[in-house]
């Protein structure tokens, strides 16, 4: 054994090489000349509408870029909604994975009903969410809340940021779910079994055994959920298109705006170049976590 | 779960132990009813959606209601006049095309890092990772400039060549997790035999690991199939996806919600079923397998 291995290694110095070629130079061309062209082009004079204003533009993008109140405003959204959606689906999806790793009856249809919702496109939970359940007189909500004799809530004009994380939340609350999920089955019953011979209550059960055992991949959820939120757009696409006004432009949206409605390419790869630095920040935790465990 | 309990049940005198039973099974009772509801109403959406594409559009927007004549007239319009099966087939062509692409070329990148690796192997995996991690807004003006220069936008062939890359890192990372659990002395084996690195792959490899490689290629086509951000922004007419017809619909004229529900329903029905078959691996994809 040790010795095809040995000798795996000298022919496969060669063989590895030429059998990873093809992955390696195609990533590496997909990640490295976009990310080239967006830094070159953001700092250039570039609007495809006045095709005359051509040349370096040294800083100036980045100048208007974030003296616009718009960038502002899409980040705060964008910290709101990924904010709010991470609070709703880690809490949210702690508890749900406690719920369902219980045994009950017909407990693994419930589960697998409980996790459809991250498999349905993010345009149709748009518009089956906006249509159908939160619209003003025919939807769902309007008629439970009608049940209970209270108002109906026009959901997308008095609370379109609210109406947004909620859609992302259904969406993503059955991913924390099947992580954590997964992350339950290696908890050791025994510990559990022996905290409660010990008298401990299930409440302290979750938090002292529990929850310090789904630490890692609460993080793990937290971080992909990240970087996944960061560029919500199709959800914002088809419902609000942004709005009222700016209500619901998060930095993606932002910059789709510069790019394909104003055509505005220097200000938009300038925008580009923000959400990909933003993107790192929560990408090296990430990779720190993964290359850990890939030592184990 | 009921295993690790038993025991504490059975241990119990006997005079209790029916009580114990009891209060066993009407926790199990309470449970069950909140586990039900909790599953009911997140599928709630999904439900109500399924059962809108059965209704004429006039019972689809009067008050809210279960009890209705079944209807197929949804269905047959959204076919006939809008031409879904354009879209689907856009939809199939460019979700399996990209994950067999991916697949063809993960493969032998995924199996030298697991049979071959050397010291470079882990940097190499981890870099594929970060790449996964360039946020699409941030790489969407080149990519459209270079797309409306070489001819691609609207076309299925510029979708495949994106869905592709999106989807590499992932592919690559799930099939050597699955080859690298696979035991290696039937690789050795083979070799002795004298098989070479191609019949190796072909005869040995392939089939022992074709579960893996087969859910792999799931997740793939899931990613794909469900992906909207370069669907909206690289296709308009030609070469739309389901995704991109079903965001048609959010202009206020195409407001139909019985032909909206039917579509929905018949673009994610296959997705559905193959994300509850795959949901375990899925986990391990999803995750580059930092959480088993």
């Amino acid at each position: 054994m040790n010795k095809t291995r040995t000798s795996g290694r000298t022919i496969g110095g060669l063989r590895t090489l030429s059998l990873q070629a093809p992955a390696v130079s195609l990533l590496f061309l997909w990640m490295i000349v976009p990310l080239a062209m967006t830094v070159w082009f953001s700092l250039q004079r570039y609007n495809l509408l006045m095709p005359g204003m051509t040349g370096f533009a040294g800083l100036e993008n980045y100048e208007y870029l974030f003296t616009d109140p718009a960038l502002w405003s899409a980040m705060g959204t964008t910290l709101l909604m990924v904010g709010w959606v991470l609070v709703i689906t880690v809490v949210g999806g702690t508890l749900l994975a406690v719920l369902f790793q219980q045994e009950f009856f017909g407990q693994g249809i419930a589960r697998v009903l409980a996790i459809s919702p991250f498999f349905v496109m993010p345009t149709v939970s748009a518009l089956v969410w906006k249509n159908m359940m939160m619209h003003p007189a025919n939807g769902v909500l309007s008629w439970v809340a009608e049940l209970f004799g209270l108002p109906a809530v026009d959901w997308f004009s008095s609370l379109p940021l609210t109406s947004i994380i909620i859609i992302v939340a259904w969406q993503w609350l059955p991913f924390a779910l099947l992580i954590l999920l997964t992350a339950m089955q290696s908890l050791d019953e025994d510990q559990v079994e022996a905290a409660r011979m010990d008298g401990a209550g299930p409440i302290a059960i979750f938090f002292f055994i529990t929850l310090p055992h789904l630490k890692r991949a609460i993080s793990v959820v937290i971080m992909i959920e990240m970087i996944f939120l960061l560029t919500i757009f199709a959800e914002i696409f088809v419902t609000t298109s942004g709005g009222p006004g700016l209500a619901t432009t998060n930095l993606a949206y932002l910059i789709y705006i510069r790019a394909l409605l104003d055509f505005d390419v220097g200000m938009a790869s300038a925008g580009g170049v923000v959400a990909i630095i933003l993107a790192n920040i929560v990408a090296i935790f990430l990779v720190r976590m993964v290359a850990k465990n890939l030592e184990s | 779960m009921t295993t690790a309990r038993t025991p504490s049940v059975a241990s119990a005198p006997p005079a209790k132990r029916s009580a114990l039973t009891e209060a066993l099974l009407n926790r199990r009772l309470w449970l069950g009813v909140l586990g039900w509801s909790v599953a009911l109403v997140i599928f709630f959406p999904i439900f109500w959606m399924v059962l809108t594409g059965f209704k004429t559009e006039a019972e689809a927007i009067a008050e809210p209601s279960l009890i209705f004549s079944p209807t197929l007239d949804s269905y047959a319009e959204v076919q006939s006049r809008a031409g879904y099966a354009k879209f689907a087939i856009n939809s199939v062509v460019v979700a399996f095309g990209s994950t067999l692409l991916a697949l063809v070329i993960a493969i032998p990148a995924a199996y030298s890092m697991a049979f071959l690796p050397t010291r470079r192997t882990k940097g190499t995996l981890l870099w594929m990772l970060s790449t996964k991690m360039l946020p699409p807004v941030g790489v969407l003006v080149p990519i459209y400039l270079l797309f409306r220069d070489v001819g691609l936008l609207d076309t299925r062939t510029g979708l495949i060549i994106v869905y592709t890359l999106m989807n590499l890192p992932i592919v690559v990372w799930m099939l050597y997790t699955f080859f690298k659990d696979m035991p290696k002395d039937i690789l050795e084996a083979g070799r002795m035999d004298g098989a070479g690195t191609v019949q190796e792959v072909l005869y040995l490899l392939l089939p022992l690991t074709l579960p893996g490689i087969a859910s792999t290629g799931l997740l793939s086509v899931i990613l794909s199939w469900n992906e909207a951000f370069w669907s909206l922004n690289l296709t308009s007419s030609q070469a739309a996806p389901l995704t991109a017809y079903i965001a048609s619909f959010s202009s206020p004229e195409g407001l139909f919600w019985a032909k909206l529900s039917a579509a929905s329903t018949m673009a994610i029905a296959p997705i559905l079923v193959f994300g509850w078959l795959t949901q375990k691996q899925m986990v391990r994809g999803l995750t580059f397998g930092a959480v088993k």
